[in-house]
Formats: C-alpha cells, sequence, structure tokens
C-alpha cells in the first residue's frame, strides 16, 4: 500500500488522463467543426454585413438578408434581463441561507431551490405559454405576452439555483473570524452582511453571476417557445425576440449541408461559442483568485 | 493489489464481451430488416404531418411488413432531409423550389412530385374581431406591415399582432409568395407549428394568422371555437370566398396542393409504391377528407400516373 509507483496506481492514473484527454479533444473538435464551417460563410458574406447588419431573413422574398445584429441585442436582453431578476433574489436568498436561516431550514430550502435546476426546460416553457404569457399580457395591456419580459422571467427562474447554490458555498467558506469580528465590533447582523461578508466574498459571487450568465445566454428550448421569435431589431422588453440560439435551433432544421445559410448558422455558433467561452474562463480567473486569496 | 487487477481485467472482459455480443444482436437485426421490413422514412410538412401519420396507420395495418415513421418539422426541413439523404418521402405543403431541385441535382439526385390533396390555406382572425373579408392586397399589406391598425380594413381601432410560421414551413413559404408577394413584416411572430397559431388566434383578439384548413376546422367540417375564417377575394371586383365551403376549392385564391417527393422513381411491388397506391385509393382519399383537407382532381391523378406506371 502506499507505493505510488505500484501497478494500480499506474492504471488508475493512466485512466484518468485517458478521459481528461477524451474531454479535451471533444472540446477541440467541437471548436475545430464550428470554426471551419463557420469560417467558410464569410467567403460569401462580408463580417460587416455579418455582424452589424440589422436584418437577418434568409428565406427572403427577393434578397436574403444575413445581419444578426438584432439577433445579439436579442441574446443581450435575454440574458441581462434574466439576471436582473435572478442575482438580486439569488444573492438575497443565499444571504439569507448561510446567515439566517437554522440549520434544518438551510438543509430542505437549499436542496429544494437546487431542484429547480432538475425541471426540464420544456415544462417552463409551457408553464411560460399557457400561464405566465397570458399574466403578463393582462398586466402589462399587451396583446401577446410572448416577448423578452416573459422569457426573461423564465430564464432568470433557471439561473436562480446556480447563483443560489454557488454564493451560499462562498459565504459559507468564509473563516468564522470574519463574522466573529464585526459582531465583536459592535455592528449589527446587517451590518456585519454588509461591510464584512459582501465585500470579502464579492469575487465569489461575481463567479457565481457570471455561471448564471453562461447558462442564461445558452438557453434555447425557453427562449424558442416564449420568446416569440419575430425577426424585426427589438426595442423594448415588451417586444417578441429571437436569441441566437432560438434562431439555430430553429433553421438548421431547414438547411441543406454546405449552403450558405447552413455555413452562416455554423458562424453564429462560433459567435455564442466565443461568447460562452469568454464568460466561462472570467469567471473561473475570479474564483480562483477567490480560493488564493482566503486560503489560511 | 492483485484483487484489483483481477477486479479490472475480470470487467474488461466483461466490457468486450457484452459489445460483442450486442453486435451479434443488431447484426441478426439488420439482417432481417434486409429480408422482410421495409422501413420508410417520412419527414416534412407540419400542415400535413396528422394526414400522412393516420394514412401511414392505416397503410401498415394492411402491409405489416412496413415500417413508417412520419415526423413534422415543415417542408423545408422535409425537402432538406431528403437532399441530404435522411428521408425517403418528404411532405411538403408547396411545390419545391427551383434552387432546391438544383441543390437536389449537385448531391445526386433527381426529385420526383406527387399529389396527395388539396388544401384551401385560411386566414383566420380571433372570434370576437368584427372583420370578416379581406381582399388579396390587402391581406398583402397586413402581413407587411403596411396597415398596421385593423380600422384600416374596417375593424376597430385597435393595432394588428401577426402572427406566422418559422421559415422552415410551407405554409410560411406558400402564403409569402402566393399572399403577401414580399417579406413578411419583421414584426411577425414565428411560431412552431400549425396548432401554436391557432392557440395564439383564440387568446389574442388583435391577431391575424394563416393555416392549412385542416387546423382550422373540427372533425364535421365546422370551424373551431374561438376563431374566424376570414373570406378572402382576388381583388375588390372577386367575390369573397370562404375557406370552409369546400366547393369553393377551384376559384379560392389561396388553394394549394399538397405534395410528397421522392429521391427516386417507387418501383413496381416497393412499400412506397403500394404506399402511394393507397393513398389514392378511395379508402386514402377519404382520409384526407376526413383530416380537414380536400382530396385529389383529376389533373392531379393524371399528374401522378405519369409516375406510378
Amino acid at each position: 500500500m502506499g507505493n505510488y509507483n505500484s501497478l494500480k496506481e499506474r492504471i488508475i492514473k493512466f485512466l484518468f488522463s485517458v478521459t481528461g484527454a477524451i474531454a479535451l479533444l471533444t472540446l477541440l473538435g467541437i471548436f475545430i467543426f464550428l470554426f471551419t464551417t463557420g469560417i467558410k460563410a464569410f467567403t460569401q458574406i462580408s463580417g460587416a454585413e455579418f455582424f452589424i447588419g440589422r436584418e437577418w431573413n434568409p428565406t427572403a422574398y427577393q434578397e436574403p438578408k444575413w445581419g444578426i445584429l438584432g439577433l445579439i441585442v436579442s441574446t443581450v436582453m435575454i440574458t441581462f434581463g434574466s439576471l436582473i431578476i435572478a442575482v438580486p433574489l439569488g444573492i438575497a436568498a443565499a444571504i439569507y441561507l448561510s446567515e439566517i436561516a437554522k440549520p434544518g431550514v438551510r438543509e430542505t430550502v437549499k436542496p429544494i431551490i437546487e431542484m429547480i435546476a432538475g425541471i426540464p426546460s420544456v415544462v417552463l416553457g409551457l408553464l411560460g405559454i399557457l400561464f405566465l404569457a397570458p399574466a403578463i399580457a393582462k398586466l402589462f395591456n399587451l396583446n401577446s405576452g410572448l416577448n423578452a419580459l416573459t422569457s426573461s422571467i423564465i430564464v432568470g427562474v433557471m439561473v436562480l439555483p446556480t447563483i443560489v447554490s454557488i454564493s451560499e458555498d462562498v459565504l459559507r467558506s468564509l473563516p468564522k473570524e470574519f463574522r466573529e469580528a464585526g459582531l465583536a465590533l459592535g455592528a449589527t447582523k446587517w451590518q456585519m452582511i454588509r461591510m464584512t461578508l459582501l465585500p470579502a466574498g464579492i469575487s465569489g459571487l461575481a463567479a457565481a453571476v457570471l455561471l448564471g450568465l453562461g447558462r442564461a445566454i445558452g438557453e434555447t428550448m425557453v427562449v424558442l417557445m416564449v420568446a416569440g421569435n419575430s425577426r424585426a431589431m427589438p426595442t423594448s422588453f415588451f417586444d417578441p425576440i429571437r436569441p441566437i440560439t432560438a434562431n439555430i435551433a430553429i433553421e438548421i432544421k431547414e438547411v441543406v449541408k454546405d449552403s450558405l445559410h447552413y455555413q452562416t448558422l455554423f458562424a453564429m455558433g462560433l459567435v455564442l461559442f466565443g461568447l460562452t467561452f469568454l464568460i466561462n474562463f472570467i469567471s473561473d480567473l475570479i474564483i480562483q483568485r477567490q480560493v488564493r486569496k482566503y486560503q489560511w | 493489489m492483485k484483487k484489483y487487477f483481477v477486479a479490472i481485467v475480470l470487467s474488461l472482459i466483461i466490457l468486450t464481451a457484452g459489445c460483442s455480443s450486442q453486435q451479434g444482436v443488431t447484426g441478426a437485426a439488420v439482417g432481417e430488416t434486409v429480408k422482410s421490413i421495409e422501413v420508410l422514412e417520412v419527414k416534412g410538412s407540419d400542415t400535413m404531418v396528422q394526414l400522412v401519420s393516420t394514412l401511414a396507420e392505416e397503410y401498415t395495418q394492411f402491409d405489416p411488413a412496413t415500417r413508417m415513421t412520419v415526423t413534422g418539422g415543415g417542408s423545408g426541413t422535409g425537402i432538406a432531409a431528403l437532399i441530404n439523404g435522411e428521408a425517403d418521402v418528404a411532405d411538403s405543403s408547396r411545390a419545391m423550389k427551383e434552387k432546391e431541385i438544383t441543390q437536389a441535382k449537385e448531391a445526386g439526385i433527381t426529385p420526383y412530385e406527387f399529389i396527395i390533396g388539396r388544401d384551401m390555406l385560411s386566414v383566420v382572425v380571433n372570434q370576437d374581431n368584427p372583420v370578416s373579408e379581406l381582399t388579396l392586397a390587402q391581406i398583402s399589406s397586413i402581413f407587411k406591415g403596411e396597415i398596421t391598425n385593423w380600422e384600416e380594413v374596417g375593424g376597430n381601432n385597435q393595432k394588428i399582432t401577426l402572427y406566422g410560421r418559422q421559415s422552415t414551413s410551407g405554409t410560411y413559404v406558400f402564403f409569402m409568395e402566393e399572399a403577401v408577394k414580399g417579406d413578411y413584416s419583421p414584426k411577425m411572430r414565428n411560431l412552431e407549428g400549425s396548432q401554436a397559431i391557432v392557440e395564439a388566434v383564440k387568446q389574442d383578439q388583435s391577431a391575424i394568422g394563416y393555416d392549412g384548413l385542416g387546423y382550422v376546422i373540427d372533425e364535421n367540417s365546422r370551424i373551431l371555437k374561438g376563431i374566424k375564417a376570414i373570406k378572402i377575394a382576388k381583388d375588390q371586383n372577386s367575390k369573397y370566398l370562404s375557406p370552409l365551403d369546400l366547393s369553393n376549392q377551384a376559384e379560392y385564391p389561396l388553394s394549394r396542393l399538397l405534395y410528397q417527393y421522392f429521391a427516386k422513381k417507387p418501383e413496381k411491388g416497393s412499400a412506397l409504391y403500394n404506399f402511394l397506391r393507397f393513398e389514392l385509393s378511395e379508402k386514402g382519399q377519404e382520409i384526407v377528407t376526413k383530416t380537414g383537407f380536400l382530396p385529389t382532381t383529376q389533373a392531379d391523378q393524371k399528374h401522378n400516373e405519369a409516375l406510378l406506371n
């Protein structure tokens, strides 16, 4: 036992490196496939037309239009819309769970919140169509509730568990001494949370938000069902939107392999991949900084 | 230590044994398929998916050696699948486009066309909307986004909300080419599937949408609750015709054909050939009528015979 070079260790080490390599190769393969297919689109349309064209209409009556700006704006709207809903709620819930709730309450409530993550997005989308959209339409006196607001609320609910769960872990991992020192100085509980814990955990909380953001950007099913999907450039949260994910999901079915339309959808996928990759990368950096800062 | 090694080796053996026995099973199944069971993959139009599913169900009762799968997704989806070699039959509620035929030929496929029935594409509004007649020109302006208030076509002072299908849909393309004759307003909400249009129009007083006849009437050919089918005139001097009166078929401005396309000519005796014969039979055409569509005309039958003989 304990011999590092024993056969068992070597086999296990080998198996783990193989699985690690498979994960890495898969990622690389996906990226290469996306890149080589997506980049071909730019032999026929210019980058400027693609990125800042305001109109996307590949199945036009006469002249197809290939601008994805409206789709990007939609993606940004639903991402930030959902975060505006999920971040305050999520962090408040995390503070409650970590600092205020009794252990018994915490042990029951946290798994329940995490269970939201297990609800299939189709089901949430269905709830959105049947209940939330008509309610929103009534509340704001709109003709139809299939719009950016409704989809933001639902995606907000979907990213909530990620934010609550990670934020709670971050707060709980802060050393006990922080709390004791704060309280010993005569701070109230709220002052202690606001002036000691939140500043200390800020980078961890930021990472939780960024992970939620990554999830919100990539969400497809819900937006497909409740966002309304019209191609016009959205001007308010009461307008229907068509984020990149929904557009790819809708149109990938009709395209003939290797046509320009097919290539542009992959170019769009590349844009999406780049965005989520960047966000995950940044959140990873932040988490690492947090860990290093408080290693005792 | 030895224990673990034995365990690993054992599990490897079990794994490989599992693989090989599985291969054995699939091998046998494939052999069987070649011998007796023929699989037909049908894909395409959402308008036709109920109709063709029912036809396939009935047909496979007579011919248990054939397995059929019918899926929707839109006419464009079906045609793309046919060109990509992922389907045997493409249902389409519009004729194949010039561009698609070229793409098919580039992929080494000559598509064959078959007509299984007819449809009167219906324009629907909410039941409570006072508007009940429109000319094609008015419909075009509404869907282009030039007319944005119901008042302009004799209705209430209320903004118009446009509902349409996704661009994968044959209905989307047919309506664009035959009614809108231009680009849809980008404000149109694009919904998944024919059913979604009916649901949206039911809930929204300001709505206007379009759908195949089969989706707006019940099995007794009465219009569904909550919606209204607009009577359409070709121009101001023509008669306004309702899609609900089946005798209007010939003159109704948005009459269309329901097609099926194949990558190769159906051979006599093949399951595909027999299925097509069944679709044209009295029983098959009865199903077409029951699902809310119209049977083929003599001209269509003639078009089909050329393919089947």
